[in-house]
């Protein structure tokens, strides 16, 4: 018998423009995208895990993610979320899930005011994870980023917090945008929620950008974990 | 009633595009010290009033116009 294709919803706000790459990199490695509008009021019954994509979900009105958070979709997100269910926002989908404070901290735009768009070198600080699994502590990654509101910011308090919990998932090795402590990525203090500039979608085809791979070890532990819920489910 | 709404990046608070403006102000030959930038917002009220005005409106900053984070703001009432 083959492994169960996990379902895992990937969310579409007007403006985003990652969500059709997110659907075919998960698909790549093993699960079953489905396509859910911003507008619906529930995710598909079979949902195991949910992706917020990146993008400039409504025209960044206001502040990035700040007006995606009221979407309808969101509401149901935040239920899941809060019942222990898988949440992976990448770029934009990391500042909507900021704004609805379903992560820490918030996202700024660059301290250099400019669109970064190119692969970095990250470190993976937390193996330890659902979205993390498959990759080694400690471990170099490359993946690239683009955007231009990437500078993540927690006040000291918040950072000391986010240090002693493990929360801080992923850091730049050369900070690109101001973010403090070159963080680039950081789950809620359950670990059901992570979020990160970097774009683990455009890292799965080695044909497309620099070549690397790394993404996969984000989205393929994703589908480990999503598919263990289905398993355990059955 | 109207309002407006003055919200600012709070002390402290890295402002990149504050210190864009500073220097581009000096480039230009103004003398000037550190430069912030926030945002205004105006709004119309309807058949609010005084006190249940400013509450309501306290509600929507904190619930969108500002993010208390890394934001403060003001509010003022007009007629």
């Amino acid at each position: 018998m083959s492994e169960p294709r996990p379902a895992i919803a990937v969310v579409t706000f007007p403006g985003s423009n990652d969500d059709r790459d997110a659907g075919l990199a998960l698909e790549w490695l093993g699960a079953e995208a489905r396509a859910v509008w911003h507008a619906e009021h529930e995710l598909p019954s079979d949902t195991t895990a949910v992706v917020l994509p990146g993008g400039f979900s409504y025209g960044d009105y206001l502040r990035c993610g700040a007006i995606a958070r009221f979407a309808p979709v969101m509401q149901a997100v935040a239920r899941f979320a809060r019942d222990g269910g898988l949440v992976l926002g990448i770029c934009n989908g990391f500042q909507v899930l900021c704004e609805a404070r379903l992560l820490p901290g918030t996202l700024r735009p660059n301290a250099s005011l400019e669109f970064v768009c190119r692969d970095v070198e990250l470190r993976l600080e937390q193996a330890d994870t659902p979205f993390t699994a498959r990759a080694e502590p400690g471990q170099a990654l490359t993946i690239p980023i683009k955007h231009g509101e990437g500078c993540y910011f927690a006040d000291d308090e918040l950072l000391a917090e986010l240090e002693r919990n493990g929360q801080i998932v992923l850091r730049y090795e050369q900070n690109p945008n101001g973010s403090v402590a070159s963080i680039a990525g950081v789950c809620n203090e359950h670990g059901n929620i992570f979020g990160l500039m970097p774009h683990p979608e455009h890292a799965v085809d080695p044909l497309v950008g620099s070549g690397s791979t790394d993404g996969a070890l984000i989205l393929g532990s994703l589908v480990d974990a999503a598919r263990a819920r289905v398993l355990t489910a059955a | 009633m109207r309002a407006t709404i003055l919200v600012r990046p709070k002390p402290g608070i890295l402002d990149p595009q504050g210190e864009a403006v500073q220097s581009s102000l000096r480039q230009l030959g103004f003398h000037v010290g550190e430069a912030r930038v926030g945002r205004v917002i105006d709004l119309e009220l309807e058949g609010a009033d005084g006190e249940s005005a400013r509450a309501e409106l306290e509600r929507a900053c904190d619930q969108l116009l500002a993010n208390p984070l890394i934001e403060s703001y003001e509010i003022a009432l007009d007629g």
